[in-house]
């Protein structure tokens, strides 16, 4: 059974390509767009792994990688953030609140996909 | 008579010594005799007794006559001297004394008179010293207030207790664009000598202000200030910069502070400017990553070998999609950084007519060609660095000069859709675009004065532009600067400052002595008090029958200095109609109070105006009686003691039959000015009550206590509204 990834976006252009490429790479892909979906999509079928955009309408980034570490039974699932907030600060939040790796937009797609098998692999 | 007592007691005892002396002559005669002998002697002086007794008195008034002179002439007369002294001793003004009497007597008093000459002559000394010094002193004072005066940066000098001892006009102006009600009181409640800085700021921001001063006054530091930023009630954001000022002596030790001196700086337009480069760079970083990302992810699908036709025309779509969206963000913040965006050099406001006659100036200067200054707008201000910007001006003339002859040149400046156009203009030989422009590159020379500058340094320290244009029909070449306007904001302060050309009393150093204020204000006396001398116009005499407050004029006595400049004035819409027959005693029409504020309105800022100060009118029952009405409908009280001229003047003239404020007014000999307007009536109260202040304190009235409780045993305190 492949692994499972939710894309947490709210621009569809960024959501289009992910959704793709990640199907392309053989895994399953669902795709929420604004964190309050995000969470429910969590709580509805865990997956392995979440992509999650920091500037998300209803709840931020932020707010669902705090909400998710909230939760033990939760305790597996990969988080990694992509954002456009580029500043030190942003990445140090992002790491603090919980997520597991962090990108800054713009990321070349390589990159991103290594990444996921890196962290996919590396669960236990 | 004490002295003629004296002298009878003497002319006794010297009456009986001569009878003693005559008995006992007689006896020793007689014992001297034989019996027979003292028979003869008995039977011849027997019967002439009284013609003894008449030597004896014989004698007796010859010595009297000359004691009596003696007594004169030795005890007497310097008794008189002494006294004529005594009166010399007391006496403020240059005296000589006249003395009578002996030689002796006569030099003493000389000498006396000579003492007294110089104690005089010392004394007249002492007083022109005081005199030169405190007019020198005076002289200082007023120096430094015309320099506050004329400085562009707000100045406030405040006492350790946060009075304000001095303020130049920029600091009204800026006070004036914090006050809640600017059109009301001009600012003036919030800015005023003797006022209370706190009223501006947090008493606790001033405070850790001092304190840090004082730490590095503590460490020894030069030149110790204090800086912080605080937002005030009207939403303004001001920089304030603190510096301390140390009483003169021992200015090493800390702790000697008296005061401290605040600039202030409204940085309020600074902030936004900022704040919106700062919105555009963040805007500009952020969402141009998340475009960009969008963009690669898409274009890298795009060049995967299996992507059907579907999806390839999807993805396509979304780097049409962002690569539209980028355009116009880009083309977006162009427009909102040409108009939002200042240079970060510092400006200043300046009309244009002065810019081009500056610069006519430094072209005519250069010697050998004439400028002309033609079409200039008066209403143009311009934010400009004047000197880099005339020194291009003369520059590029200086070339047109020496490198093509040209011999007149004209000055022009309009307005053409929100900026300004500076054109530089000659007529004559045509010259080739490339070489006029290639002067912009170059530093800039006149004469021997050379700068690393560039004209292009220059337009670009005024984000405008420059470039040269011909007009063939006329025969015409010119530069055209095109230059920033200054806001409508700045044009009206600089306006104002330059129209300000009475020199104001905007200071009182004599605040730095500050009074115990903590002792109860019952208990200060009452040359030490602030007052707000106020008048109301109404509608009528009778407030509780519906009568209206339609004028209201303040002024401000701080330290027994009259402040005319500071004071209030406003007419009040009062919703009624004004009875007819009393629009001769006040001369306010109705037409005069429509679209003025209502009492509603006026009251808040007449509160501010007035707070911590002693209120002061004439007949102060009848405007109280107004003011203590609103009450209710206006939340306000006015707390504040109450002195009353009226009553007042009773206590001092007691007999005169007439307390008006007119007759008052004739007695203490003021002229008065605008009679029955409420600022013009408040300004006569105001200097009955200083000239009453003294005459009290002759009468032993010093406290604000012992005026209130005088006043209140008048006559005219019992009457009642």
């Amino acid at each position: 059974m492949s692994q499972k990834i939710l894309v947490a976006d709210d621009e569809p252009n960024i959501v289009i390509s992910l959704e793709y490429l990640l199907k392309r790479e053989g895994y399953t892909v669902r795709v929420a767009r604004d964190g309050q979906e995000a969470l429910d999509a969590i709580a509805s079928e865990l997956p392995d792994l979440v992509l999650l955009d920091v500037m998300m309408p209803r709840k931020t980034g932020f707010e669902v990688c705090q909400a998710v570490r909230a939760v033990e039974a939760w305790r597996g699932l990969k988080i990694l953030m992509l954002t456009a907030k580029g500043r030190e600060t942003d990445v140090a939040k992002g790491l603090a609140m919980g997520a597991d790796a962090y990108m800054t937009k713009p990321f070349s797609t390589r990159g991103l996909v290594q990444k996921v098998a890196d962290m996919l692999a590396a669960a236990p | 008579m004490k002295l003629d007592r004296r002298l009878a007691l003497i002319l006794g005892a010297v009456g009986l010594a001569m009878a003693v002396w005559l008995g006992l002559t007689v006896l020793l005669v007689g014992a001297t005799l034989e019996p027979a002998q003292r028979e003869q002697f008995n039977a011849v002086l027997g019967p002439r007794w009284p013609l003894l007794g008449l030597s004896w008195v014989l004698a007796l008034v010859a010595v009297s006559a000359a004691l009596v002179t003696l007594y004169r002439r030795y005890a007497s007369a310097p008794a008189r001297l002494l006294e004529q002294t005594r009166v010399l001793l007391a006496a403020t003004v240059a005296q000589q004394i006249t003395p009578q009497g002996t030689a002796e007597t006569l030099a003493l008093g000389v000498a006396i008179n000579e003492l007294a000459a110089q104690r005089d002559h010392l004394r007249a000394d002492v007083a022109q010293q005081i005199a030169q010094a405190s007019f020198s002193v005076q002289q200082e004072k007023n120096r430094l207030a015309a320099l506050m005066a004329e400085l562009t940066q707000s100045v406030v000098v405040c006492n350790l207790d946060g009075r304000i001892l001095l303020y130049n006009s920029r600091a009204r102006l800026q006070f004036r664009a914090l006050s809640t009600a600017p059109t009301l009181a001009d600012g003036a409640e919030m800015i005023g000598i003797g006022r209370s800085i706190y009223a501006v700021f947090d008493r606790q921001l001033v405070a850790h202000a001092l304190e840090s001063v004082n730490q590095r006054l503590a460490r020894g530091a030069a030149s110790p200030s204090a800086q912080f930023v605080t937002t005030t009630r009207s939403g303004q954001l001001l920089r304030v910069q603190m510096a301390p000022v140390r009483s003169g002596e021992g200015a090493d030790a800390p702790g000697d502070l008296s005061g401290f001196v605040l600039m202030l700086d409204n940085v309020t337009r600074a902030f936004e400017d900022e704040s919106l480069r700062d919105q555009l760079l963040h805007g500009l970083t952020e969402r141009s990553r998340s475009s960009l990302a969008n963009m690669q992810a898409a274009i890298e699908m795009l060049a995967l070998p299996d992507l059907d036709p579907v999806m390839r025309e999807r993805f396509l779509a979304v780097v049409h999609d962002e690569v539209h969206e980028m355009s116009g963000r880009v083309a977006d913040l162009a427009k909102r950084s040409a108009s939002g965006l200042k240079t970060r050099w510092p400006m200043e406001e300046m009309q244009g007519a002065d810019l081009l006659l500056a610069a006519q100036r430094r072209i005519q200067a250069l010697g050998s060609a004439s400028a002309v200054v033609e079409d200039v707008d008066a209403s143009v201000w311009l934010r400009v660095d004047s000197f880099s910007l005339i020194q291009a001006l003369t520059y590029l003339a200086a070339r047109l000069v020496d490198e093509f002859a040209v011999r007149t040149l004209r000055l022009r400046l309009q307005v053409v859709q929100g900026r300004a156009q500076l054109d530089l203009i000659w007529s004559g030989q045509v010259m080739s675009t490339e070489t006029v422009m290639t002067w912009e590159m170059d530093p800039m020379r006149i004469g021997s004065e050379s700068t690393p500058l560039t004209v292009r340094d220059v337009v670009e320290r005024h984000g405008g532009e420059m470039w040269f244009e011909r007009e063939r029909v006329r025969h015409e070449a010119f530069f055209r600067f095109i230059l920033p306007l200054a806001s409508a904001q700045e044009q009206l302060e600089a306006a104002q400052i330059m129209q300000n050309d009475s020199r104001p009393e905007y200071y009182d150093f004599d605040l730095f002595k500050t009074y115990d204020e903590s002792s109860a204000l019952d208990d200060r006396p009452l040359t030490s008090l602030s007052y707000t001398v106020f008048d109301t116009e109404t509608t009528g005499l009778n407030p509780t029958g519906g009568d209206q407050i339609i004028q209201i004029g303040a002024t401000r006595i701080v330290n027994g200095k009259l402040l005319r400049q500071e004071s209030f004035e406003q007419l009040v819409n009062p919703g009624i109609l004004i009875p007819a027959i009393t629009i001769p005693i006040h001369g306010i029409t109705q037409d005069m109070v429509r679209g003025q504020p209502r009492i509603g309105e006026v009251l808040p800022a007449f509160h501010v105006f007035a707070q911590d100060t002693v209120l002061v009118a004439h007949n102060a029952a009848f405007d109280m009686r107004f003011l203590q009405l609103l009450e209710a409908s206006t939340g306000l009280a006015f707390h504040q003691p109450v002195m009353d001229t009226l009553l007042l003047s009773a206590v001092v003239h007691p007999n005169q039959a007439s307390h008006r404020l007119e007759a008052i007014a004739e007695r203490f000999n003021i002229t008065v000015l605008g009679r029955h307007t409420a600022l013009g009536d408040a300004m006569v109260t105001a200097e009955v009550w200083q000239r009453l202040i003294p005459l009290l304190a002759e009468m032993g009235i010093h406290t604000l206590r012992q005026a209130r409780e005088a006043a209140q045993k008048t006559y005219y305190a019992r009457l009642k509204y």
